[in-house]
């Protein structure tokens, strides 16, 4: 219940963030709402000797449109988030999927950019970040990188940030008529999801004629449900859609824990891919 | 003019608990603060069972704010054995149990050493610099495996794994009974650990008066009775110079009746170090470090004719004690064992109960301690022989309950049941339940192809409580009575304080024990304090538990109110110059027959008896009153549950549609009260049928360690609850109550999982081990169609 | 040491802090404001809930410096001149509350709750206070003097 020590500085602005990051080295670590960072330091799984909490930077904070794109702050809390109309108009998926992480009162801490660069597979978000083509900007010393959602998470807990790099903002293209449905199957309300599928669809004429299918937790870090998407294209019933489904689970390596076996969580990418498509396709 | 009472039994009080808990004016144990306060932290096992090899403190000495850090050898001259007070066989085996281990540890959690700080950042700290060398020794976790003959021993120096084997056997013959049954079922059913998770976590503080070696000691405890008793044994301290005090506790479901090893090293710490001290656990170490609950694999076996009369029936009982045994470790199970036959007449009854040493955390009580098992079992195997014999599984019940008109009925396993009203219950929840109308759906949607099946679970239970007549308790080899106490302060001003034993943690004395005694006395509820959780302001009581504050502490309340009055009526006629005889006593006055005018109220009593100017001759100046109830039986809450669950065959999930009960705890004090409990037991029970586990991997370390894992459901996660109540008065008390702390959680558990079976059953499935996750069911299914 | 200036129940406080020390820990150790209490170390029980700037939050998972400049209410703060707001009534009279442990973390969050969703659905009640846990109440009452609360009819 009691963090270890750590040093910790509060920058105002990125830059400041991303020289306090450099000095630091690999034992700093950023603190953004703290909603994954706090738990960690009370359980005494992480030792930081510093802490950077860019939590008054406050250029991160809020949503705007960038064309074609929406550009959300990374420090832009879960509850701004799903409470954003350009997000609601843009992006419904990313509003869908978090209005079910964890609870209110963590909602009112975590950050987007928080929970996409904590890159836990478990975490609704990183799916979600995937199956919108997202894209993360980055600031460090040598100034800002953009890295595509699908480069992004590397490893269980590990994203492509350098230790000395800040996610300052996800970029996702507008997905304006997508239909989309996050499916989240956990076992109590408060429980990280066992799998969690999202999905966006684009229909023509009655069909699907393209789907986007994030998995959480069915691996290491998140994954697309590729083969599943490419069986997708072109479905026209249920049935269909069922039959495609029965390929989400393709090059997925999901792990064993107290709620679930691989086998179990494979069974469940399947049947909740379907369900996901059909209700974001309008056709459940 | 009288002004009448209004009854305040009966009556759904609001209770006089709340207002600072809603206001946050709380006395939790962690809120207290004392000059020079130091905290402890304790460093624990990593390993369910290894030898110490090494351990070396001193490094922790160098942490800033450390003032003192101990390993178990270094304690062991102040602190004896943690004490076993239920030794439940004459050769049971009982290891000694230190509160910090010394030489070996035997589960992930045992404490090795203690470091006291300035702070509890600083203690938290310095527990990091201690040095431990383990040796590891083989993990025992199996039950069956842990009594093989090769098996490694949680106790090498006792040669054997096993703790003890209880039988008992009443009625016929179970092999004769096997003999001419037309069927027999044999079925085994698990009870998984569980963790009590009562929201506050433990803490104990201790404030030393070193000059004269009195010590009191603050505890998240159910028990500060019993604490105090067994800590003077255990630290040497003498048992009038130890204080033990019972703040707000913030409830405890069984995992707080105990007496923990943590509670004697503050004690002796704070005796080495003349400074207070004090602990808390974090959640995590609590999941480790506070008993566990259940824990028992059950083999059942039933005789019964083929029209479904029930002959008999056979329980094998393995029961977890983990390693060591705590308070009422041994004797836990042994709760259950005189209820397996639940409500049912039956020719034959046996049951064996093999207690079972593993390397991991003790077991002890947990919200119904045996009777929930017991309970399962019963209403489990009932369902299941219901299944295999083509009939409805209430009508089964109904073919071999004890009808209304048998009570008072003696169970084959020889309680005398005193009241009850079964078939009064049943139809209530029928009609409340819409249980025709759901069986006709749940047959229309099983013919159809829908993945969702409805599935309809029925639990008609009964539980014994008011724990316990102490003769009984001699029999059962416990080491104490079953007595409660009560006494009754009538102050000058006219205001009452009665001083129960019984200790709450959440379960409305002071509002419920007001209410007793106002009605007796004839004083306004709001003139009655209550005083509880304080060796030193009520010195005498067993404390909370096993439902029985009411039915023993609130009779004993009742009966000390009653001799309050009894004295008071001598002053009353003497003042009133009349005969006691030709006094009347209603709603609080003294009022001579004939002549209405003449009156006293009892609280005019209480201040001439203060004043003593004219009180009879040789009379004592008090109508003060203490009442010591032993009780002379138990008594018999009963009900009947039902439970409709959508059980999805596609991805297991199991939704909960409608849950009803009807219970029968005989007459009620305070039916919000009553209501409250029997959600809060529903709610326990239901976590334990879908949600809850103690999992431990097959090195002995707990998995489900933190909150994060272990499966507490929250408002999101239950359903809305139909409640209701018949009321069939207890016989064996003056208030005719049966208690209600456990009833929900006894029942609700076996409702639930005969409901997700009820369900799966026309796919094949018998049976779903407990929790049923979702996993377990899709395995299940999975099964049955292959 | 990071110096910190922190409004809590009305009252601005100045201390010096270490940076690790948990928000909970400082409102109990520091301040004596123990009526916040800690139920564990997951942020899944609630039980610290407190407001920081207006909206809840678990003090258990907020870094004291990370409240500096902030205004916070704890359940100690909510009544005015000893009268209860409608939701501490509303626990007492619909029993709400037994060990009420969880009790100051669940007032906070259906406060929360109820400034977001006037007046919400049972549903809603539920999963509004999804992250608060309560071991006594099977959270029946709770939902009743929520509901009762916002001003809505109660029905048994």
């Amino acid at each position: 219940m009691i963090p270890p020590t750590f040093d910790y500085v509060r920058p105002a602005s990125v830059e400041e963030a991303v020289r306090g990051l450099a000095e630091g080295g690999e034992e700093a670590k950023v603190l953004a709402g703290g909603q994954s960072l706090l738990p960690l330091l009370r359980l005494r799984l992480a030792f930081p000797e510093l802490v950077v909490d860019v939590g008054r930077v406050a250029e991160l904070r809020g949503v705007r449109e960038d064309g074609d794109t929406l550009v959300i702050g990374a420090l832009t809390t879960h509850h701004d988030v799903l409470r954003d109309p350009l997000v609601r108009r843009y992006a419904g998926l990313l509003a869908a999927a978090t209005a079910t992480v964890a609870d209110p009162a963590v909602r009112h801490r975590g950050t987007l950019g928080g929970s996409l660069a904590h890159a836990d597979p478990a975490g609704d978000l990183p799916a979600v970040a995937l199956a919108l083509d997202a894209e993360l900007v980055a600031a460090g010393p040598g100034g800002r990188r953009t890295v595509p959602a699908r480069d992004f998470f590397v490893d269980y807990l590990q994203s492509a940030l350098a230790p000395d790099e800040l996610l300052v903002e996800i970029r996702v293209p507008k997905a304006e008529g997508w239909g989309f449905h996050y499916e989240k199957f956990h076992r109590v309300a408060q429980a990280w999801a066992v799998v969690g599928v999202a999905a966006l669809v684009r229909r023509d004429d009655g069909r699907v004629a393209e789907a986007r299918i994030g998995l959480t937790n069915m691996g290491a870090t998140p994954l697309r449900a590729a083969a599943a998407e490419a069986a997708l294209a072109g479905a026209g019933d249920g049935q269909a859609v069922a039959r495609a489904a029965e390929a989400a689970a393709e090059g997925t390596r999901p792990t064993r824990d107290t709620s679930a076996s691989p086998e179990y969580r494979e069974h469940l990418a399947r049947v909740l891919t379907r369900r996901a498509v059909l209700a974001a396709a309008g056709m459940g | 003019m009288t002004s009448t009472t209004e009854r305040e039994v009966g009556r759904a009080r609001p209770r006089k608990e709340d207002a600072h808990l809603i206001t946050g004016q709380t006395n939790w144990t962690d809120n207290i603060q004392a000059g020079g306060l130091l905290y402890m932290a304790f460093l624990r096992s990593p390993l369910a069972h290894a030898r110490i090899e090494r351990i070396d403190v001193a490094p922790a000495l160098q942490r800033p704010g450390v003032v003192a850090a101990f390993t178990g050898a270094d304690l062991a001259d102040g602190l004896g054995s943690m004490p076993c007070v239920w030794p439940v066989t004459e050769d049971i085996v009982m290891p000694a149990h230190p509160p910090v281990a010394a030489d070996e540890v035997r589960y992930a959690g045992d404490p090795v050493a203690v470091v006291v700080a300035r702070d509890r950042y600083a203690a938290a700290d310095a527990l990091e610099a201690i040095e431990v060398d383990y040796e590891p020794l083989p993990p025992v976790l199996d039950l069956e495996g842990a009594l093989a003959e090769d098996a490694p021993l949680v106790h090498a120096d006792k040669g054997t794994n096993r703790c003890y084997v209880w039988p008992l056997r009443t009625g016929e013959e179970f092999d004769a009974v096997r003999e001419r049954a037309e069927v027999t079922l044999k079925r085994r059913y698990h009870q998984q650990r569980l963790i009590a998770n009562a929201m506050e976590p433990r803490a104990v503080a201790v404030t030393p008066v070193a000059a004269s070696g009195e010590y009191t000691l603050y505890s998240s405890t159910q028990v500060p009775h019993i604490a105090r008793l067994l800590l003077a044994g255990v630290t040497g301290i003498p048992e009038n110079k130890l204080r033990v005090v019972a703040p707000d506790v913030g409830g405890g479901f069984g995992s707080k009746l105990q007496v923990y090893g943590e509670e004697a090293v503050a004690l002796d710490v704070a005796r080495r170090l003349g400074r207070p001290v004090k602990w808390t656990e974090s959640r995590s170490e609590g999941y480790l470090a506070t008993h566990q609950g259940r824990g028992m694999i059950q083999d059942v076996e039933i005789a019964a004719t083929r029209e479904g009369r029930l002959l008999g029936l056979k329980v094998d009982l393995l029961a977890d004690m983990g390693a060591y045994l705590m308070l009422i470790t041994p004797g836990t199970p042994l709760l259950g064992a005189f209820m397996y036959p639940g409500i049912y007449k039956m020719d034959s009854y046996e049951f064996t109960c093999t207690g079972v040493f593993t390397t991991r955390t003790p077991t002890d009580a947990y919200r119904g301690a045996g009777r929930p098992e017991a309970t399962f079992a019963i209403e489990r195997i009932m369902d299941d022989l219901a299944a295999e014999l083509g009939v409805d599984p209430m009508e089964l019940r109904r073919r071999n309950w004890i009808r209304h008109e048998e009570f008072p009925y003696t169970t084959v396993a020889g309680l005398t049941y005193d009241s009850g009203h079964y078939e009064a219950a049943t139809d209530r929840a029928l009609a409340l339940f819409g249980y025709d109308e759901l069986r006709a759906e749940q047959r229309k949607r099983a013919e159809g192809q829908d993945a969702v099946r409805l599935g309809i679970g029925v639990s008609t239970y009964t539980e014994m409580c008011g724990l316990a007549p102490s003769r009984v308790l001699r029999d059962l080899r416990y080491a104490a009575g079953g007595w409660e106490a009560a006494s009754i302060r009538m102050l000058p001003t006219g205001k009452v304080e009665v001083v129960t034993g019984t200790s709450p943690h959440g379960q409305g004395h002071v509002t419920s024990w007001s209410q007793i005694a106002a009605d007796v006395l004839g004083v306004p509820f709001e003139d009655v304090e209550v005083v509880h959780g304080d060796t030193r302001a009520a010195p005498q009581g067993m404390d909370t538990y096993g439902s029985r504050s009411l039915v023993v502490g609130g009779s004993a309340v009742h009966h000390a109110a009653v001799k309050v009055v009894e004295k008071a009526r001598k002053v009353a006629a003497h003042l009133l110059e009349a005969s006691e005889q030709d006094l009347d006593f209603a709603d609080g006055v003294f009022s001579v027959k004939g002549s209405p005018e003449a009156r006293r109220t009892i609280q005019e009593v209480a201040f001439a008896t203060f004043t003593s100017h004219d009180l009879p001759e040789g009379l004592e100046p008090t109508i003060n009153a203490e009442h010591l109830l032993d009780p002379d039986t138990f008594s018999y809450p009963h009900g009947t549950h039902l439970c409709a669950v959508e059980v999805d065959t596609e991805t297991g999930q199991v939704r909960i549609r409608s849950y009803v009960c009807v219970d029968d705890v005989g007459r009620v004090v305070n039916p919000m009260i009553v209501e409250g409990q029997v959600h809060g037991g529903l709610a326990q029970g239901i976590a334990q049928a879908l949600y809850e586990e103690a999992v431990y991997d097959d090195e002995g370390n707990l998995v489900s360690g933190t909150m994060a894992d272990y499966l507490v459901p929250s408002a999101a996660d239950l359903p809305d609850f139909v409640t209701d109540r018949t009321q069939t008065p207890a016989t064996s008390n003056p208030l005719g109550v049966k208690g209600v702390g456990e009833a929900g959680t006894i029942a609700s558990t076996p409702a639930v999982v005969n409901a997700v079976v009820d369900a799966l059953r026309p796919l094949g499935v018998g049976d779903v081990r407990m929790p049923c996750t979702p996993e377990r069911i899709w395995q299940a299914v999975r099964e049955a169609r292959s | 040491m990071t110096h910190i200036s922190v409004k809590v129940d009305g009252t601005t406080y100045e201390d010096e802090v270490e940076p690790r020390l948990l928000l909970v820990h400082y409102l109990r150790d520091r301040l004596g404001l123990t009526g916040t209490p800690v139920g564990c170390d997951t942020s899944n029980c609630g039980a610290c809930t407190v407001d920081l700037d207006g909206e809840s939050v678990k003090s258990c998972a907020v870094l004291a410096v990370q409240a500096d400049g902030g205004e916070v209410t704890t359940v100690q703060g909510l009544a005015r001149d000893g009268e209860w707001t409608a939701l501490q009534r509303a626990f007492h009279e619909r029993h709400a509350l037994q060990c009420g442990y969880c009790t100051p973390g669940m007032i906070m969050a259906a406060r929360d709750l109820l400034r977001d969703n006037p007046r919400p659905t049972p549903e809603e009640v539920r999963q509004g206070l999804e992250g608060n846990l309560c071991r006594c109440t099977g959270y029946q009452n709770i939902v009743r003097a929520v509901l009762a609360a916002s001003g809505q009819e109660v029905t048994a």
